[in-house]
């Protein structure tokens, strides 16, 4: 019988990567829940603060936040770059940082410096020859808004202090469970949006001074940009995740299936082979 | 029929009220502010307190611990940093952070203290407080 043992150790060493394989998916699918939910949660609070914001862009107002003023010349760039700490998640980071490349090289060609600011230890290992400024890890499943704020404000100060000229940030859209888009989205200047544009000419009533109020708006709202960036990153991973364990365990299947009937071939043809040397045998005698 | 506009108050963990109302007393950071609809466009920055709005069933109210309020003509935007439901109001958890609150000022080496964020602490404890004992006088308690 021919390899068979060597065979049946593969199908137990393969069927022991299935087992924990599916277990990963299952514990994938439950995370997404949670993190779905959170980001659903938080996500009136993003859009509310999105439209305030791009009121703001169309009114005519008496303070100018650097964050709304557009600068003509571009010397320097800068990205946020979200995700994940851990792999096993198929295309899902590589895909992001792809995207993120493409970006960056655009820049490159115009002579445009570029710092680079991330989150998660892939991006860490990835972007690390290629200028970090600040980087966080290990927030874990459920980030919290004061983890990422001091990472977060290296880039801001370095706008503010015109060090930088344009910031980027660069994540992954939860599509669904299944699709999961990367994408680059310019988070400061703002970028008034053309859809509900008001033509006439307006400005606010500012409770405190206009200065106080706009300052304290804008903080907040890139807070949330970042932290809804951060939450929807979680989602994706763990989706991601548990569409390539789910995969593996299917190729675990399939490859104990293939294993198993080159085995039970191997065995017929040892037992053939026996009962034809014993007849043989009877015949010669 | 009185008129109306579109109030949305939002925490960052979820969305506390969404729909139309007749007025909005918000406690905003100089002084409580009455909205009624088409008022003119409005920013302001947001103190822990009481918010109270009127819809066509009465009044009604939430705690804000402090935020931004957005008001155009026809939408009113409250974006809280926290907020909860007037029946979720806890008296004895906002007294035990308040006492929190008191005693990092007094205990600890100032050195290492974060005023500003114990403050807040401070007043959110206190106007939630507040609002208890309005809410529980006219309620007859």
């Amino acid at each position: 019988m021919a390899g068979g043992k060597e065979i049946l150790s593969q199908i137990k060493s393969i069927s022991n990567t299935k087992k924990i394989t599916k277990a990963m998916e299952m514990v994938a699918a439950s995370k997404m829940r949670r993190a779905q939910d959170r980001m659903k949660a938080s996500r009136p609070y993003a859009e509310k603060m999105r439209q305030v914001v791009g009121h703001l862009a169309h009114g005519h107002l008496e303070y100018q936040h650097p964050y709304t003023q557009t600068r003509e010349t571009v010397k320097r760039v800068g990205y946020i770059i979200m995700s994940s700490d851990r792999g096993l998640c198929g295309g899902l980071n590589v895909n992001l940082f792809k995207q993120a490349l493409r970006s960056i090289a655009e820049w490159k060609k115009q002579d445009v410096e570029v710092d680079i600011c991330v989150f998660g230890a892939k991006a860490a290992a990835a972007f690390r020859r290629y200028g970090i400024v600040a980087q966080k890890t290990h927030m874990g499943d459920a980030p919290k808004v004061a983890d990422m704020v001091g990472t977060v404000k290296v880039m801001l100060d370095a706008y503010e202090e015109g060090r930088i000229d344009r910031l980027f940030l660069v994540e992954n859209e939860f599509v669904n469970s299944m699709t999961q888009k990367p994408q680059v989205t310019q988070l400061i200047p703002l970028v008034a949006s053309a859809t509900d544009s008001i033509k006439h000419h307006w400005d606010y009533i500012y409770e405190p001074e206009s200065k106080e109020v706009i300052d304290a708006l804008m903080q907040r709202y890139i807070e949330s940009l970042i932290y809804q960036g951060a939450v929807e990153n979680v989602a994706c991973e763990m989706a991601a995740r548990m569409v390539a364990m789910k995969s593996a365990s299917d190729n675990a299947g399939t490859m104990i299936d293939d294993l198993k009937l080159i085995y039970n071939k191997a065995r017929q043809a040892a037992i053939t082979q026996e009962i034809s040397e014993i007849v043989a045998g009877a015949s010669a005698v | 029929m009185a008129m109306t506009f579109h109030l949305d108050v939002v925490t960052a963990e979820q969305q506390l009220f969404s729909g139309m109302v007749e007025e909005v007393i918000a406690p905003g950071a100089m002084g409580d502010l009455g909205i009624m609809p088409r008022h003119s466009q409005l920013i302001s920055k947001l103190r822990a307190g009481e918010l109270q709005y009127k819809t066509s069933d009465g009044m009604a109210s939430l705690f804000v611990s402090g935020g931004v309020l957005e008001v155009q003509p026809h939408v009113v935007t409250v974006l809280a940093d926290t907020g909860m439901r007037a029946e979720d109001l806890d008296e004895a958890a906002a007294r035990e952070a308040m006492k929190q609150a008191t005693d990092a000022l007094q205990g600890k080496d100032p050195e290492d203290l974060d005023y500003e964020a114990i403050q807040t602490e401070l007043e959110s404890a206190k106007a939630q407080i507040e609002m208890l004992h309005r809410i529980g006088k006219l309620r007859g308690h």
